[in-house]
């Protein structure tokens, strides 16, 4: 017996068996007009655009547009749909997904894609030689151990049946495996390429995507072409992307405002964001969205004075969240859990700890800290973390705590966490962006046991073997239709990290996404959950 | 002249390798892991351990070096960590508009600086003098990050002149060349006051003008040629300064040059893109003070190199 997607289920039993029809996921917009240039600046470079490398701000989209996944998300949304694979199953067990592929997909090259082509991309991206970031995503994989250690030809647990087929086994149920199969690090690349570039590729990309690489000028521009044969009919709608690298979120506020750019990638730098959002005619070209992003403190839980639940739980009443958010101009809401409010498995009704310094005073004493203690605050150097990380520690010095801050580069701070000798850090700069819309991608890496490893991210050390057991039960509920039990479980997961408190939440970071006057398209494109910074195949001009 | 070339060969052959000992140690006992920013957030341990292998960054620091060392006798930079490609390739393509930028602030520096120090010098202690001087110690004082900003406010979005950023024409080359140059143009109007102001007191000086020459060709062709004789050596020297300049004007203007390369390689420690730099940059200084040397005899016959 198998079972299929609400929506899969529907889009089949409306489109039929027909090849044709099996596209017709998507109604171009209406409104929407055909062809026409834009031009998007980034101030740091563009490293790489190897799906099974990239793993930046810049590239992040660039990859979604130029390849596709198995499955890909409804533009806007966190809402899963089929990609490349035009309908799948599910095994009873949880443990085995068959992939059936939309036929007549073609390269950028020309070739038409093949299960063979999914096979070899997935062995790749998990190929110790390929050294990709995202290699870890695919532990459930079966034949994973083997591969990453270099002792297999490949993932054992993925085959190619026959060419319109994709047979995944896992070794493990993982409710989050159709999000992974969305996710650029299993975007599918054609092995002759590949091998034709070798560890150029990043910059000779050939993919299925929506646009394919015209032209790449190290260091300053790349141009995205329309790719007549996507496909979703219909889409992209502009026939050119040019993304100009190398300047400064000031500097592309101004060239917006000379009608020069479209969208300044990096967003709106925070020295400008008051000026911008005062002055009428350009507050509503500015599109607010959520962002699947927490701002917190850590606190190392395996070294006193932070290994006493009652100071974890102190700091978490002393930090005035209101006015750190003022601090950022307003550019975030107060947090007072881990999961961002737009990710699935967010606790509406809890209310988290209130900020009350007098409470948190008695709470101290009450530990045996009346006098309160010395710690040290790591934190990036970077505006605007410097100062936020001087308002909390205002905000403990008020309850006795006397904590220096430690302002380092990114890459120290990160190895600090790792190493476990910070005993508080301030999350931003390096805060946590979900990979993928899902409660899981916040737990494992940050909170599970896994991540309190040396030089993991979970900074806080924090492991709690009962989470980590009823995680991987909340996982291994792989049938969509127990998706709302499945949530609940990790909604309580959640929860019970905040009772043992290792985090002080602090912010959830709001986006704002500029746009010049003539762009087009439904504003939840512009601050796309899943295509950061913005969904560029289906955004359009008006003029 | 061929012992002198040779001996000041054989110092910079070890000026270089101090130099790449120096950064390569100083990356190496960085409190940053590389290996960390390649492997990413949800990589295991032994992923992390594999791709350190991989890269050799598990070898003891001398070993790391001498392979290092090894590669760059067979001119080979490597490979970035990030971006995968050939550092030699990264750089090569970055060059040309660092190379433009440094020329277009050597021709910035020249005119200003000379044109306002010979100025100055021709009236001594007048408001002019004083204006001009306090206008080269601002240049020298201020910060390029802050004049640049500035420049672009007033020309790129106020009077609409110039563009606000970018590379490829004459015009974007003017913004950024007068930027890196106004440090240079304010240290040379001071050196070229002193240094005329104390030609003009010569005996030649008097000798030429008691011959009846007109006060121009005094000036232009027997004080000038011998008050900027300092002047032309210090401009091999500047090729240094702009190396650390580079690395701000080409942020604040987006110019698509190496300092820009060096800042972002040096945000997400890529050590291979951070060392090719700096070798890069160190060759070019020590071209360029080889090249001051060398070039003073022939302006200054007086200069003898031994």
């Amino acid at each position: 017996m198998t079972r299929l997607l609400a929506s899969t289920a529907l889009l089949l039993a409306l489109a039929g068996p027909a090849l044709a029809q099996a596209t017709d996921t998507y109604t171009p917009d209406p409104n929407a007009r055909e062809g026409g240039s834009i031009t998007i600046t980034y101030k740091d470079d563009v490293s790489t655009l190897d799906p099974a490398i990239g793993y930046d701000w810049q590239n992040w989209s660039m990859i979604k547009s130029i390849f596709d996944g198995l499955m890909d998300y409804v533009p806007g949304t966190t809402d899963l749909r089929p990609g490349l694979a035009e309908s799948y199953e599910i095994s009873e067990d949880g443990l085995t997904y068959t992939f059936h592929l939309r036929p007549g997909v073609k390269f950028h090259n020309g070739r038409e894609m093949t299960s063979e082509d999914v096979v070899y991309s997935l062995n790749r991206v998990t190929d110790p030689e390929t050294q990709s970031p995202g290699a870890g995503f695919f532990g459930a994989i079966e034949g994973y151990d083997a591969q990453i250690a270099g002792e297999a030809e490949g993932l054992s647990g993925v085959t190619a049946p026959d060419p319109q087929t994709v047979q995944i086994k896992l070794s493990r149920p993982d409710a989050t495996f159709l999000h992974l199969m969305a996710l650029n690090f299993s975007y599918v690349v054609p092995r002759e390429a590949v091998e034709e570039f070798g560890a150029d590729f990043g910059r000779n990309p050939v993919g299925t995507g929506a646009y394919k690489l015209a032209e790449w000028t190290l260091g300053q521009r790349l141009v995205f072409e329309k790719n007549p044969d996507y496909w979703t009919p219909g889409v992209p709608y502009l026939d050119q992307i040019t993304f100009e690298i190398g300047q400064e979120p000031v500097v592309a506020l101004l060239r917006l405002q000379n009608g020069e750019v479209d969208i300044p990638g990096d967003g709106i730098p925070p020295a400008k964001f008051q000026e911008v959002m005062s002055d009428p005619a350009q507050a509503e070209r500015v599109v607010q969205g959520g962002q699947l992003q927490t701002g917190y403190v850590t606190m190392n839980v395996t070294q006193p004075p932070f290994d006493n639940a009652d100071v974890r739980h102190a700091v978490n009443m002393a930090i005035n969240k209101d006015r750190i958010v003022q601090i950022i101009n307003g550019r975030a809401i107060p947090a007072n859990q881990p999961l961002p409010p737009s990710m699935p498995g967010y606790t509406q009704d809890y209310e988290g700890y209130a900020y009350d310094p007098e409470g948190a005073k008695a709470l101290l004493a009450q530990a045996g800290f009346a006098d309160g203690f010395e710690t040290e605050l790591y934190v990036m150097n970077t505006d605007p973390n410097p100062r936020i990380a001087q308002a909390i520690q205002q905000d403990l010095a008020a309850i006795g705590i006397d904590a220096s801050i430690q302002a380092l580069a990114q890459a120290n701070v990160i190895e600090a966490g790792g190493a476990g000798t910070a005993p508080m850090i301030w999350s931003g700069g390096m805060a946590w962006i979900a990979d993928f819309p899902d409660p899981a991608n916040f737990y494992y890496p940050i909170l599970g046991c896994a991540g309190a490893e040396p030089g993991g991210w979970n900074w806080a050390k924090y492991c709690n073997e009962e989470l980590d057991a009823q995680a991987a039960q909340a996982d291994s509920i792989s049938d969509p239709a127990r998706s709302a039990e499945r949530l609940q479980m990790w909604s309580d997961i959640y929860m019970k990290v905040m009772e043992d408190a290792p985090w002080a939440p602090v912010f959830n970071e709001e986006r704002f996404t500029m746009k010049s006057p003539r762009m087009g398209g439904a504003d939840n494109l512009y601050v796309d959950p899943v295509s950061i910074p913005v969904n560029y195949d289906y955004v359009y001009v008006t003029e | 002249m061929a012992g002198y070339l040779l001996r000041r060969l054989v110092q910079s052959v070890l000026i270089l390798l101090g130099v790449t000992l120096v950064t390569f140690f100083l990356l190496y006992v960085l409190p940053a892991d590389p290996v960390r920013q390649i492997a990413g957030r949800s990589a295991t341990a032994e992923t992390v351990e594999s791709i350190r292998r991989q890269l050799g960054l598990d070898q003891p620091f001398w070993v790391q070096y001498g392979r290092y060392l090894w590669n760059l006798l067979h001119l080979d930079l490597g490979r970035s960590y990030l971006q995968r490609s050939e550092v030699a390739e990264l750089i090569r393509a970055r060059l040309p508009p660092t190379l433009l930028l440094m020329a277009g602030a050597i021709l910035c520096e020249l005119v200003l600086g000379l044109t306002m120090g010979i100025v100055a010098a021709l009236r001594p202690g007048t408001a002019t003098d004083n204006g001009l001087m306090i206008a080269s110690f601002v240049g020298v004082s201020a910060p390029q990050f802050v004049v640049g900003l500035l420049l672009l406010y007033l020309f790129g979005v106020r009077l609409h002149w110039l563009p606000i950023s970018g590379y490829g024409t004459f015009a974007h080359l003017v913004l950024p060349s007068l930027t890196l140059g106004i440090l240079g143009a304010g240290w040379y109007s001071r050196m070229m006051r002193s240094s005329m102001v104390e030609v003009l007191r010569q005996d030649f000086i008097r000798t030429a003008r008691a011959k009846g020459l007109t006060r121009r060709r005094v000036i232009l062709r027997h004080a000038l040629p011998n008050a900027i004789l300092p002047i032309v050596a210090m401009i091999g020297i500047d090729i240094g300064v702009f190396m650390g300049g580079i690395v701000v004007v080409e942020s604040v203007f987006g110019w698509p040059g190496i300092g820009q390369l060096a800042w972002q390689a040096i945000q997400r420690v890529d050590i291979p893109i951070i060392m090719g730099v700096t070798i890069v940059s160190a060759v070019a200084i020590v071209l360029g003070n080889l090249l001051a040397d060398l070039v003073a005899p022939f302006i200054d016959p007086r200069i003898r190199l031994r």
